[in-house]
């Protein structure tokens, strides 16, 4: 267990480290001031610029110059963007929360949704039901995220009128900015409208959310039902029946159980599509979230913000995915590992 | 089989779930909030919260008539000249003197960086004009020291003193008559600044704060802002004049502007600036919006680099002028909704030129031209696009890609150049760029607010000079032309001046376009102001 944990944390130390170093020689190699592209600042004049390099210690070797880069991440002082002089930790503590937000919120879509179906669909395998279930997965699963997004923007928006289709909540309402959750942030405002401002906030919700859901929830489907599938054709399920249990005390007692323990980190592994489909359609609804911070820097060549927050993106999804590989092996370690969602 | 529930179960779900997405859906209904704000897309981030700072019209639109008030204003029906914070004036006869008095009683916004002690008076005044006025003044140099507006029309060198002469009362006094002086402290430039806010931030080191978090007189006062996302407002209670504007003003930044129209469409915006020509349609056929339009006072054009070679030669201005098909310009990119442009005034004005000769479409002489001053096959040049929407050119970038067609017809070869709006200017200004397609709105109806600040020596430094061309003899022009009040004179000395924009082509006229805004048919009031920045101080939303 220890040799595991030390193994996995040595992956993303690792791992980490590099992405680390790129994010550093990013700012040698875009094109333009390595100065600027550090600080975020253009210089006014020469002093200013001096004084800059001193401050950034660019007048000091490459390793010396490194090191206090790593000071400086890990105290959050990440510099300024380029483009609106304001401090890349403070403008990205307000986008990535509203993506995890976003992701957070498909998550629970598809498994409210993707299980229970999966789960009927892998009971009844080749009866009607089943057909209809597969067919749903397989057209939701082959929707382009984008596209699927632009349609329902053209259907729900423009053509009936039902939902907005920009943004987290009318502007007019003022959410004070606490968590970086939208529903939480208006839940503990102190507002006047509170309900309407909530339901508001639902309603820019639903769009975004089930476009990036429906393929989540497609793969979710298809886990259950195949982990269905294969447990209940196990020779223990036989026995069991030949012993005179009934189908549901089967099932319940012992299917669900063992298919649901395999398909739980292929679901948690399922989090990093979530993040980069939420980044997608974040652009194509306005959504204030990290993808569509991150793509207007890239308009603006704001060099800054483009390799701090794609060090803070890759940091984040490479965590997450380490750290679910690692769970699941320690909660299920008698598995062969190709049976299990590796990275 | 008991599984056989559980079917029943889901459907029950799908069913609660769609009725639920019904009930959240009913879109149009608004509420208590929503009903008493206005929300109006704009296309871009302001440069800056103050308009002294900056000439370009999404600044002047974030601040100018929602923040500030001038001295004077236009009346957006006639563009005649009517009291502002000036309750009256007074021009000598010599007309070198000008006495203002200003109104009373006329209060500051309170916000929560700002709690003014006094009402408005004379000091204001002072410090707004010698702000960008003198070159000592402790609030010169703050954020970044350049006056565009004022420095194109040489305003300082005209200006003689601003004195008070009491509380009241301010006397500007010039040193040679000015005809267009009036107009010029009504345009959207000429804001009024707090004097004692100013002060404030001095003593406490954030001088740069007075164009951040603005302090005015206005309709509106500033409560927050996050660029490329949004601009809050909220009404100033105490304004001096009655209007019926909304408690709530929110300003959403959305810079594609399709994506303007498709939010005026789901009603996420109640009003939208510069639709796409494209869209003009979808607007007109919809019985729940409503489009604005009006001839603007404005022109569209495409401005050589004259100082860097071989722009310097007019022969190579002419021939690349030749080298293009305006008409097909115009129906491509303005699809109809503008007019052929001979000359910098639109026919708006009264100096219109109507018998003007225009460069027509000649790629033979075009080529000879090129031949003659030495220009080789493949030569290389680059068009500089500007990256947002403007009436007077709604695609420039399209418009880059059109021109290069026909100008490697005559062999030459086309890079196009783009950058974000607030770069795009800052490096225009510093002269990086061969070709620029630009224009410029007019902030005042006089034709010297074209003549002047597009192609006077006196406004290459202050950057709307884009074809950093200098010609004495124009010049002269210009200014003999304010000397006097007549407009029959007048137009004499602007229609010489035509006559060597003509012959030197420092920049080929395009078009000069119709102006449009879109509002949803719930909002009333919403006009089109010809003289600069939108207004929301008399927009109602309808019971």
């Amino acid at each position: 267990m220890i040799n595991l944990l030390l193994r996995y944390t040595n992956l993303m130390v690792l791992t980490i480290a590099v992405l680390v170093v790129i994010s550093f020689s990013l700012a040698y190699m875009f094109p333009g001031d390595t100065l600027t592209n550090i600080s975020g600042i253009v210089p006014e004049s020469d002093e200013q610029r001096a004084a800059l390099e001193v401050a950034f210690k660019l007048d000091r070797s490459v390793f010396v110059q490194f090191w206090y880069f790593l000071e400086n991440l890990v105290n959050g002082n990440w510099g300024v963007s380029f483009d609106s002089q304001v401090s890349l930790f403070d403008e990205i503590s307000i986008a990535f929360p509203a993506t995890i937000e976003l992701t957070i919120y498909a998550l629970f879509v598809s498994v409210f949704v993707g299980i229970p179906l999966g789960f009927i669909g892998g009971i009844w395998h080749h009866k009607p039901f089943d057909f209809g279930v597969v067919t749903f997965s397989v057209v939701s699963y082959s929707f382009p995220v984008f596209w699927l997004a632009l349609i329902f923007i053209t259907i729900f928006c423009l053509q009936l009128g039902y939902l907005p289709l920009s943004g987290r909540v009318n502007l007019l309402y003022e959410i004070p900015h606490s968590s970086g959750f939208i529903l939480w942030d208006i839940l503990v405002a102190d507002i006047p409208n509170k309900n309407d401002a909530f339901l508001d906030a639902i309603r820019h919700l639903i769009l975004p959310t089930l476009s990036i859901a429906l393929v989540t929830t497609a793969i979710f489907i298809r886990f259950t039902r195949r982990s269905i599938m294969d447990e209940m054709n196990k020779g223990y399920i036989d026995a069991a029946k030949s012993r005179g249990f009934t189908t549901k005390q089967i099932f319940f007692k012992h299917g669900l159980r063992n298919s649901l323990l395999p398909i739980l980190p292929l679901m948690a592994m399922q989090i990093s599509t979530l993040i980069t489909n939420a980044m997608v359609v974040e652009t194509i609804f306005s959504w204030p979230g990290i993808g569509n911070w991150l793509i207007q820097a890239i308009y603006q060549r704001d060099y800054p913000a483009i390799r701090i927050g794609m060090l803070v993106v890759s940091v984040f999804v490479v965590t997450l995915t380490i750290t679910i590989v690692f769970i699941s092996r320690a909660i299920d370690p008698a598995r062969d590992k190709f049976e299990r969602a590796a990275v | 089989m008991t599984l056989n529930k559980q079917p029943s179960l889901l459907k029950n779900t799908i069913l609660l779930s769609v009725s639920l997405m019904l009930m959240l859906g009913c879109s149009k209904q608004k509420t208590e909030i929503t009903r008493a704000g206005i929300t109006f897309c704009s296309e871009g981030s302001p440069a800056t919260f103050n308009p002294q700072l900056d000439t370009s019209s999404t600044t002047a639109d974030a601040s100018s008539h929602q923040v500030y008030d001038r001295l004077l204003e236009f009346n957006p029906e006639n563009g005649e000249i009517v009291p502002g914070l000036a309750s009256s004036w007074l021009v000598s006869d010599d007309g070198l003197t000008y006495t203002f008095q200003l109104r009373k009683g006329v209060s500051f916004h309170t916000t929560s960086y700002f709690a003014p002690k006094r009402n408005f008076n004379a000091d204001d005044v002072i410090f707004s004009i010698d702000r960008w006025r003198v070159a000592s003044h402790p609030f010169h140099d703050v954020s970044g020291g350049t006056y565009p507006y004022f420095q194109s029309l040489g305003l300082r060198g005209t200006i003689k003193d601003v004195a008070r002469i009491n509380g009241y009362r301010v006397e500007i006094s010039l040193y040679k008559p000015d005809s267009s002086f009036l107009a010029n402290l009504a345009t959207d430039f000429s804001v009024i600044l707090s004097a004692e806010y100013a002060m404030n931030l001095l003593k406490e080191g954030i001088p740069s704060n007075l164009d951040k978090y603005p302090i005015g007189t206005g309709p509106y006062k500033f409560i927050s802002y996050r660029k490329d996302q949004f601009i809050r407002y909220q009404r100033h209670q105490d304004y001096f004049l009655d209007t019926n504007g909304p408690e709530k003003l929110v300003f959403d930044i959305t810079p594609k502007s399709s994506l303007r129209v498709a939010k005026l469409i789901t009603g996420e915006c109640d009003a939208v600036a510069f639709p796409s020509q494209n869209d003009l349609e979808v607007i007109r056929e919809r019985e729940d919006l409503t489009l604005l339009e009006k001839p603007g006072l404005n022109v569209g054009f495409w401005a050589f680099n004259t100082s860097k070679p071989p722009f310097d030669n007019p022969k190579v201005r002419r021939a690349l002028a030749l080298a293009i098909d305006k008409t097909s310009l115009l129906e491509a990119i303005y699809l109809g909704q503008a007019t052929r442009a001979k000359s910098l005034v639109p026919s708006a004005s009264w100096a219109h030129q109507s018998n003007m000769q225009d460069i027509g479409y000649n790629p033979i002489t075009a080529r000879k031209l090129l031949d003659e001053a030495g220009i080789p096959y493949n030569f290389t040049m680059n068009i500089w696009a500007m990256p947002v929407q403007r009436a007077y050119n709604p695609n420039a970038m399209k418009m880059a890609q059109l021109m290069s067609s026909y100008l490697a017809d005559v062999g030459v070869t086309v890079n196009i150049v783009s950058y974000d709006w607030t770069r795009f200017r800052e490096n225009l200004t510093s002269g990086m760029h061969d070709s620029v397609l630009i224009g410029w709105s007019a902030d005042n109806g006089d034709p010297d607010n074209f003549y002047r600040p597009l192609l006077t020596c006196a406004a290459i430094p202050s950057g709307t000079n884009r074809a950093r061309w200098c010609n004495p003899e124009y010049d002269a022009l210009i200014e003999n032309a304010l000397k006097t009040d007549d407009s029959n004179e007048r137009r004499i000395f602007y229609h010489r001046a035509n006559q060597i924009i003509f012959r030197e082509t420092p920049l080929v006229p395009i078009a000069h376009a119709f102006h449009y805004q879109a509002v949803n048919n719930q909002i009333e009031g919403m006009t089109i102001n010809p003289f600069g920045g939108i207004r929301f101080d008399d927009v109602v939303r309808k019971p």
